[in-house]
Formats: structure tokens, C-alpha cells, sequence
């Protein structure tokens, strides 16, 4: 039995490596009895927890078995499956594990993907009496999507069939084309048994003709993975914070850096916004001043110039490979809610820290992970399943190809409050043709348009309509503005509307969640301003700290119909200039207003 | 970047989640090492400031030293400091010491339902006025959707198959056989009316992990963990008629991480001197069911 290493308080810098390995397989194939032998056989167990469990056994009249270390819950020792995916500390000579036993019943696949997507090498457990099962195949495709690119294959049971070499070896091959077929290089194929504890630890008398590494050994032979320090800047924004209450002025944008490094001083981008600055200052608490910061910190920053930047942006450097920004993707998904996943029907994605609506606009293919058949002709996505499909967003999503980086390559899909899927994006193409630009195209055609055109409105209401978009950060007076305006339009015998949505509704310091709603919002007002303008009248709004693309989502849905844009204090928008740009709002501002809608002939004058 | 680091990274990255998503988020303090780490874990995330308010569970037999080290913290660090009781129990002495019930029947009335109470704000929680440095009583409070909660998967059994972000219902019932996947740092941060949320942002951390944690960023713990010349210390901290203190003479931070490492409780779970677990073998979980900690 090995002994734990006893480290002396100088020697602060061994065993402080730490590695997530996650045990996946069939059910009933053996993987908690192997972990239980490992913790046990290295004597990684508290003091006394193999006596106490053995002792309850005595008590029930059960059988001791190694897998009921881990089996903690009451459920599963009557039934004898393991239903989530404990967590169990152990150590070797070499470094920490953190071993995450997965269940292998069909049912818990949720269950098991999330104890996989936390580790970074795994062991699949195979019943060599048995053979290979549905789970075995399923566990080891999903081990492929999941970027585990680390797999030991146990052979266990080999007591069962006698430790013969012939039993392991048709397994072996098998399952190696399996592995190899989805995409995985094995890198061992261990005959085991976890019950007599052969090859668990160290090599077994029973299997002499192996020559290989124990479980053991080969946990140790596992590598860390590579820095994340060499790849381009990926830092999502997670949160921006503006301690005010507390008399802290800074304007930190907080968040972990996936990929890269950044300093002081340098250019940044925020995509999909466009927006530019320079890092200033790299804010922390109790640590020594940085200039410069990289992947795997959680860390703020504060920048140079006050731009609003939104949680869910993806910071990258100027002078590096950027993100993609589009509002088409093509991906792979595994879906695992119950619900399939329909066209027509939106979603919510989460990739990073960027939440969009999305929806699902063509499944091309559909992988069966059991039986390895794919359908090309489905139109939906069952549980379980894996699918080439292509979702589309209203909005940019700025991401990486999964094959780049894969931090900000992989998203999760939200259906009624549950993450529903996950997938790796495969290709983030830029499409001219948006759902938005669909939208309107359908809008357009099914609209029962009257006999009254546009012209014989503007004649009889001597004006053009136009949606007038008054635009700017929170306080700035904007709403007075419109209002006033309404009131002066009006008093001049004009066609004039004003609706406002509160900032409440609508500004960064919303209670509402972030994007998703402050997007559902803005479409509305769009569809609203739309219909007034159609109907010939002059539409009045404001937006608090709108960007180029929340821009463009009004300015769409307006169509065809005129935009006007009035901009009160700093800009923000990058890629369209506004009309007007008004420092501040004062008495000159509504004659301002009124000359640029006379300028541009939407208040027509009857010159007698 | 050490091990260490990479804990810290990870648990500011589930606060800072947590911060952003739940409108009405509270977190607990047992005013124990854990989630003492935890606290400071918060002014890490939020650049010194703590700006989610505390939740201290009184059981009226928690060690005296503990409440007077919980005010002077809360005062010191502005901390919007609430305390929660389950005030008719200790009134009509319903409890273990009093001998009206066992030590379960009176975790579950003391810690589980007012805990229960408290954030749902039926029953009164007591607030620190930061003028006076008095609580006063606040009723009528919103129901807190997000709990932060300062557990560790190393433990014990049950709280090692929790997630980062776990849902309670409306009962605070844990359904440990219905969780959440957790993928990618995605967490399960939408939720239906009605539902809270546990959040755990300690998951990873080992007991000698929080040590050596506390030994590097020099956090002020109390001293009730170090032997101060009796030869006893206690390794961790719960009511006192239930938490028997350990044979050891660890009197500081670097002394207890030796006998961590290599020495005496290298193989002793840390809760072994906690007598409600070995009541009924699956006790803490059946609690833990019913919305304990």
C-alpha cells in the first residue's frame, strides 16, 4: 500500500499541481469500484472511512463493494447506480487528481457531460465480459465533442473472463477503430480488475503478457494542458462596475482573460460593438500593482476612454487576429433536453459571456452517437442526438471557430431556464442576408397595404414622415428634449408622436437581465416605429447608450421608412454618423432639430 | 500562476456571475474559516468592496468569541451585516441543550428553517446600523432568489455531488438526482419565479487549500481555531454544545497547515468532531435535502 508523501512546510512547491480526470462508461461496468480501488489502494481514503463502510455493510448485511465509498447518497446504494458525478481528492507521487466519476446510465448523460467538460483527460470504463455497449460509444463521442483529447480505455472485469489476453485484445482493436473514427487517439488500453484491484496500482501476476502502464501510471503520464498565454487576447467582459456607492469612481470592466495577455498602454477592441480604447490601469485587491495580465486571471481593467461597453462584449488587441463577428453560424450540437430542438422557436445562447437570442434556421445532419448512422433529411433535434445545424442571431455574436480557440468557440443553449444543449462552432460566416433583413422582406410582402400611398399622405399631410431617434447617454436630457419637441411639431400643426420607454426599461443600470430583453425592447420599438411611420406621422423616441448594431436593428425594422439620428453629448456610435450631434441640450436645440427635418424636406412649407 | 491562484480565479469568476445575474443575492457567513475566505473571496471580485449583504444564521449557541469577531469584521469593512433566528424555538426551549429534542430535530429547527424564514423574509432579520453599530429589526424584507453558500466538495459525501449553481425549489428542497449540467463555465443562472439558487463558489477549495489561502493574504480569523494554551483547538466550528474541540497545539496559521500536510489530521475528515453527522448515517444529507447548508 503506498504511503501519502509526507512534505515538509519548506517544500511549498510539489504536489501543487492539481488535474481533473472524469471516469465515464456503461452502467454497471465498473467505474466507481475502480475509483474506489484507487482511493483505497493509495490510501487517499480518511482515516477510518474504509472501516466505517465496511461496518455498515456488516450492518445491512451487504456485501462490501469499493464502488459504495463513493456511492455517499442513500438512492443509489439501494440501487446501485451512481446518479451524478461525485468528486473525490486523491493523490500520486506525481500530482492532485480530482477524480469525477460519471454516471453511465443513459438517463444522467447531462449529469455525465458536465463532470467531462470540467476535466482535462478521462478513463472509459469497458466490461470486458460485456463488451462494448451503447454508453461505451456514446461516452466516447461525447468525450471527442467536449475537446478531451486525453483518453485511457479500462478493460474491466478481466477476472470475469479468466485475464485472458484474448478477450482484452478484441476489445482493444475494436474500440481503438471506434475512438479513432470520432476523432480520438487513444492513449492506452489497460486490462483491469477493479474488484481484485489488478493493474490498478501497479502490474498483476494474472496479466503477465501486458506490458503497459497501471491506471495509475498512466494518470501520472497525463499533460497538463498547454499555455493559453501564446494564442491572441480573448478577455469576455463579464461585468463593468462603478463602485460610486462606496466612493469608488473607477470604471472597471471585469471579467477572466480566456486566451493571451494584455499591459497598460496597449490598443484594445470590443467586438461586436467596434468600440476602441487603451488599457490604462489593471485594477486588483490585496496584490502587488501589475502592468500586464494573462489567460486564466480574473482581473478588471480600466481604460483611457469612458466608452459604454456592455457585458457579453469580447475584448481582443488591435494589433492581433480579432474575433469573428456574424450573425450566421454554422455549428455542432448535442442536445439534451427532453424537448427537441425546433426551428422557428428562439433560444438563448450563451457563449462566453455574450447572451443572444438565437434560432435554428437548418439541421444538415444528425448523427445517431450509438449506432454511428447520421440522417441528412431531419428538421429537428432529438435528445441526445448531435447535429450539424446552422443557428442564426439578430445580433453579432463575436466568437472564434472551436478549432482556433476553443474558449470562445463552444456556447451553451438555453430552453425554458434549463441549458438544453451545448456545441462547438464550426464556421461563423458573414451573411449579407440576415434574419433581420428576412424578417422585414416577409413583413413587407404580407402587409396588406391600403390604396393610400405614401406620397398622397405626405401631400394632404404636408410633411414626410420619419422616425426621429434621439440618441445618448443616461441624464443627458434627452427625454426633455423630445417632449419639447413633440409640443413645438405639434403646436406648428404637424403629425407628431412621442413614446418614450423608461430607462428603466432600457438603461445600463437596468435591474433587467442584460442584452436579451434590452434587444426584445429595442425590436419592438422598431415594429412600432414602423407602423407610425407608415402611417405618415413623425415619430419621436429616445434610447439611452445605443450601439452601431442596436442601431441597425431600429433603422431595419423602420424600413422603408426614414430614420432620422440625433445624437446629445459624446458619440457612440461607430460606424454611422448621426444626423445632428448636439453637445448638450439647450434653448438653441429645437430650433437646431427643426432646421435639419426642414432641410431635409420632411416638413414641407406651403409657400402661398 | 499557482494553485492557489487558480482557486481564487475561479471562485471570483462564479461571484462575479452570480453578482450579475441574480437581482436578489445574499450571501451566508457562518463567521468560520470557509466562509470568512469566501468574504474576502468578494472583496477580491469586487476591487475591496463587498456590495451583497451577509446572512448570519444565530443559534443563540454559537461560541460568544464568534459574534463579537462577526460585529468588529462588519463594522471594519462596512459590511451590510443581516442576522437571522429562530426565535420562538429558543423561546420555548425546543432545542438539543434544553433536551426537548435531538441534535437533528434541532439543526433542522435552529440552522434549516430559520434559514428558510430568514430568506424568504417572513420572519424579521436583523440589520447593522452602520450610525449606531446597533442591529435593528427590518420585517417584510424581499425573499433573496441568490444564496451564496461557502460549502466545499471535500466535506462531505452529499455536498460533493453539488454544482456551482444549484437550484432549490420553493420548499428549498435539493433534487440531487435532477441537476443542472454545468458546461463550460456556463452555469444555470436562469431560473423560473419561485426557485432560488445555491451558489457555491468553494466547490474546488480543500481545507488545507482555505489554510493555506488564509496564510498567504494574511484574513483575519478568529482565534477559536488556534490552541491559545489548553492544547486543544477546534478544527471546525458549529454550535458549542455539539462541536467538541481536537487534541493539538497548532497555535497559528503555518502550524495547522504542518499538521494538515504531514501531520496528525492528515487522514482525519475535518468534521469528525461534529456529533449531528454521526447520527443516522445519511443525516446530512436528508438535511441537506431539506435546505440546509
Amino acid at each position: 500500500m503506498l504511503q501519502l508523501s509526507s512534505i515538509s512546510s519548506d517544500e511549498k512547491s510539489i504536489q501543487h499541481e492539481r488535474m481533473n480526470i472524469v471516469i465515464v462508461g456503461h452502467v454497471d461496468h465498473g467505474k466507481s469500484t475502480v475509483i474506489g480501488r484507487l482511493l483505497a489502494d493509495t490510501g487517499s481514503l480518511p482515516e477510518g472511512k474504509l472501516e466505517m463502510v465496511k461496518d455498515q455493510c456488516l450492518r445491512n448485511s451487504k456485501p462490501f463493494e469499493y464502488a459504495f465509498l463513493l456511492d455517499a447518497l442513500k438512492d443509489e446504494q439501494t440501487q446501485g447506480i451512481t446518479i451524478d458525478s461525485a468528486r473525490c481528492f486523491f493523490k500520486s507521487d506525481k500530482r492532485e487528481y480530482i477524480i469525477i466519476d460519471a454516471p453511465g446510465h443513459i438517463e444522467f448523460i447531462k449529469n455525465m457531460i458536465s463532470g467531462a467538460a470540467r476535466a482535462e483527460a478521462g478513463l472509459l470504463v469497458i466490461d470486458a465480459q460485456e463488451g462494448i455497449q451503447e454508453n461505451s460509444r456514446r461516452h466516447g463521442y461525447m468525450m471527442s465533442m467536449l475537446g478531451i483529447k486525453q483518453l485511457a480505455v479500462c478493460v474491466n472485469k478481466m477476472d470475469l473472463v479468466g485475464y485472458r489476453w484474448e478477450v482484452f485484445d478484441s476489445i482493444r482493436r475494436e474500440y481503438g477503430n471506434f475512438l479513432r473514427e470520432v476523432g480520438i487517439d487513444p492513449q492506452a488500453f489497460i486490462p483491469v480488475s477493479g474488484r481484485n484491484g489488478d493493474n490498478i496500482i501497479g502490474p498483476s501476476p494474472k496479466t503477465d503478457w501486458y506490458k503497459g502502464f497501471s491506471v495509475l501510471e498512466q494518470l501520472d503520464c497525463f499533460q497538463k494542458e498547454s499555455p493559453r498565454v501564446d494564442k491572441p487576447l480573448r478577455f469576455p467582459v463579464q461585468d463593468v462596475y462603478r463602485f460610486t456607492g462606496y466612493g469608488d469612481n473607477r470604471r472597471i470592466i471585469a471579467g477572466r482573460i480566456e486566451t493571451g495577455k494584455v499591459s497598460v498602454g496597449e490598443d484594445v477592441i470590443f467586438l461586436p460593438s467596434g468600440k476602441r480604447s487603451r488599457i490604462a490601469g489593471i485594477e486588483g485587491f490585496n496584490r502587488a500593482a501589475e502592468t500586464t495580465a494573462s489567460a486564466g486571471q480574473s482581473t478588471g481593467f480600466t481604460l483611457e476612454t469612458q466608452i459604454y461597453i456592455k457585458p457579453g462584449e469580447l475584448m481582443c488587441k488591435s494589433g492581433e487576429l480579432q474575433a469573428k463577428s456574424s450573425t450566421h453560424l454554422r455549428v455542432n450540437l448535442f442536445w439534451m433536453s427532453p424537448q427537441p430542438m425546433i426551428k422557428k422557436k428562439q433560444y438563448k445562447m450563451k457563449l462566453a459571456n455574450m447572451q443572444v437570442p438565437v434560432w435554428l434556421t437548418k439541421v444538415k445532419s444528425v448523427l445517431d452517437a450509438s449506432e454511428l448512422t447520421t440522417s441528412s433529411n431531419r428538421q429537428q433535434i432529438e435528445r441526445h442526438d448531435v447535429a450539424e445545424c446552422v443557428l442564426e442571431s439578430l445580433r453579432a455574436v463575436a466568437c472564434d471557430e472551436a478549432n482556433d480557440i476553443p474558449q470562445t468557440g463552444r456556447f451553451v443553449i438555453i430552453d425554458n431556464y434549463e441549458i438544453a444543449g451545448g456545441g462547438v462552432i464550426l464556421q461563423a460566416e458573414e451573411s449579407t442576408d440576415t434574419l433581420l433583413s428576412e424578417h422585414v422582406r416577409q413583413r413587407e410582402k404580407s402587409w396588406d397595404h391600403s390604396s393610400i400611398t405614401q406620397g398622397v399622405r405626405s401631400g394632404r399631410y404636408n410633411q414626410r414622415s420619419a422616425l426621429v431617434l434621439i440618441c445618448g447617454s443616461v441624464g443627458t436630457g434627452k427625454k426633455e428634449l423630445a417632449k419639447a419637441l413633440e409640443e413645438y411639431l405639434f403646436n406648428c400643426g404637424r403629425l407628431v408622436y412621442y413614446l418614450g420607454v423608461s430607462n428603466s426599461l432600457l438603461g445600463i443600470d437596468s435591474d433587467i437581465k442584460a442584452t436579451n430583453e434590452r434587444d426584445e425592447y429595442l425590436r419592438r420599438l422598431g415594429e412600432v416605429s414602423h407602423l407610425f411611420t407608415d402611417a405618415g406621422m413623425i415619430f419621436i423616441t429616445t434610447v439611452s447608450d445605443l450601439d452601431d448594431l442596436e442601431l441597425e436593428i431600429i433603422d431595419k425594422l423602420n424600413q422603408p421608412n426614414d430614420m432620422v439620428l440625433i445624437n446629445v453629448g459624446e458619440g457612440g456610435f461607430v460606424r454611422r454618423k448621426p444626423d445632428l450631434s448636439l453637445e448638450k441640450v439647450d434653448l438653441a436645440s429645437l430650433q437646431k432639430i427643426h432646421e435639419l427635418l426642414q432641410r431635409k424636406n420632411y416638413l414641407v412649407e406651403y409657400n402661398l | 500562476m499557482d494553485h492557489l491562484d487558480v482557486l481564487e480565479y475561479q471562485s471570483v469568476y462564479i461571484l462575479r456571475e452570480a453578482y450579475r445575474e441574480f437581482k436578489q443575492l445574499v450571501m451566508l457567513w457562518s463567521i468560520g474559516k470557509d466562509s470568512t475566505v469566501l468574504l474576502w473571496l468578494a472583496r477580491k471580485a469586487f476591487f475591496g468592496h463587498v456590495p451583497i449583504p451577509l446572512m448570519h444564521i444565530d443559534t443563540c449557541y454559537k461560541i460568544p468569541e464568534m459574534i463579537e469577531y462577526r460585529d468588529r469584521l462588519a463594522r471594519e469593512w462596512k459590511l451590510n451585516m443581516i442576522v437571522g433566528c429562530n426565535r420562538e424555538a429558543i423561546e420555548n426551549k425546543q432545542t438539543f441543550p434544553e433536551n426537548n429534542q435531538t441534535r437533528l430535530q434541532c439543526c433542522r429547527s435552529l440552522k434549516s428553517e430559520a434559514l428558510k424564514h430568514t430568506l424568504s423574509g417572513e420572519w424579521s432579520r436583523m440589520v447593522m446600523d452602520h450610525q449606531s453599530s446597533e442591529y435593528v429589526p427590518v420585517e417584510g424584507g424581499e425573499p433573496y432568489t441568490g444564496v451564496i453558500v461557502g460549502v466545499r466538495s471535500d466535506e462531505e459525501g452529499s455536498r460533493s455531488k453539488e454544482r456551482y449553481f444549484s437550484p432549490r425549489d420553493r420548499h428549498n428542497d435539493w433534487d440531487v438526482g435532477d441537476q443542472p449540467p454545468e458546461l463550460w463555465n456556463q452555469f444555470k443562472t436562469d431560473f423560473a419565479p419561485g426557485t432560488h439558487v445555491r451558489i457555491h463558489p468553494l466547490l474546488d477549495w480543500t481545507e488545507l487549500n482555505i489554510w493555506e489561502y488564509i496564510e498567504r493574504e494574511k484574513i483575519p480569523i478568529i482565534d477559536l481555531y488556534f490552541d491559545r494554551g489548553s492544547g486543544t483547538r477546534y478544527r471546525s466550528l458549529g454550535c458549542a454544545p455539539c462541536t467538541r474541540p481536537v487534541e493539538s497545539t497548532a497555535g497559528n496559521v503555518s502550524e495547522i497547515i504542518q499538521e494538515l500536510r504531514s501531520g496528525r489530521f492528515a487522514n482525519i475528515a475535518e468534521r469528525s468532531g461534529r456529533e449531528q453527522d454521526k447520527e443516522d448515517n445519511h443525516g446530512l444529507e436528508a438535511l441537506r435535502r431539506d435546505g440546509y447548508m
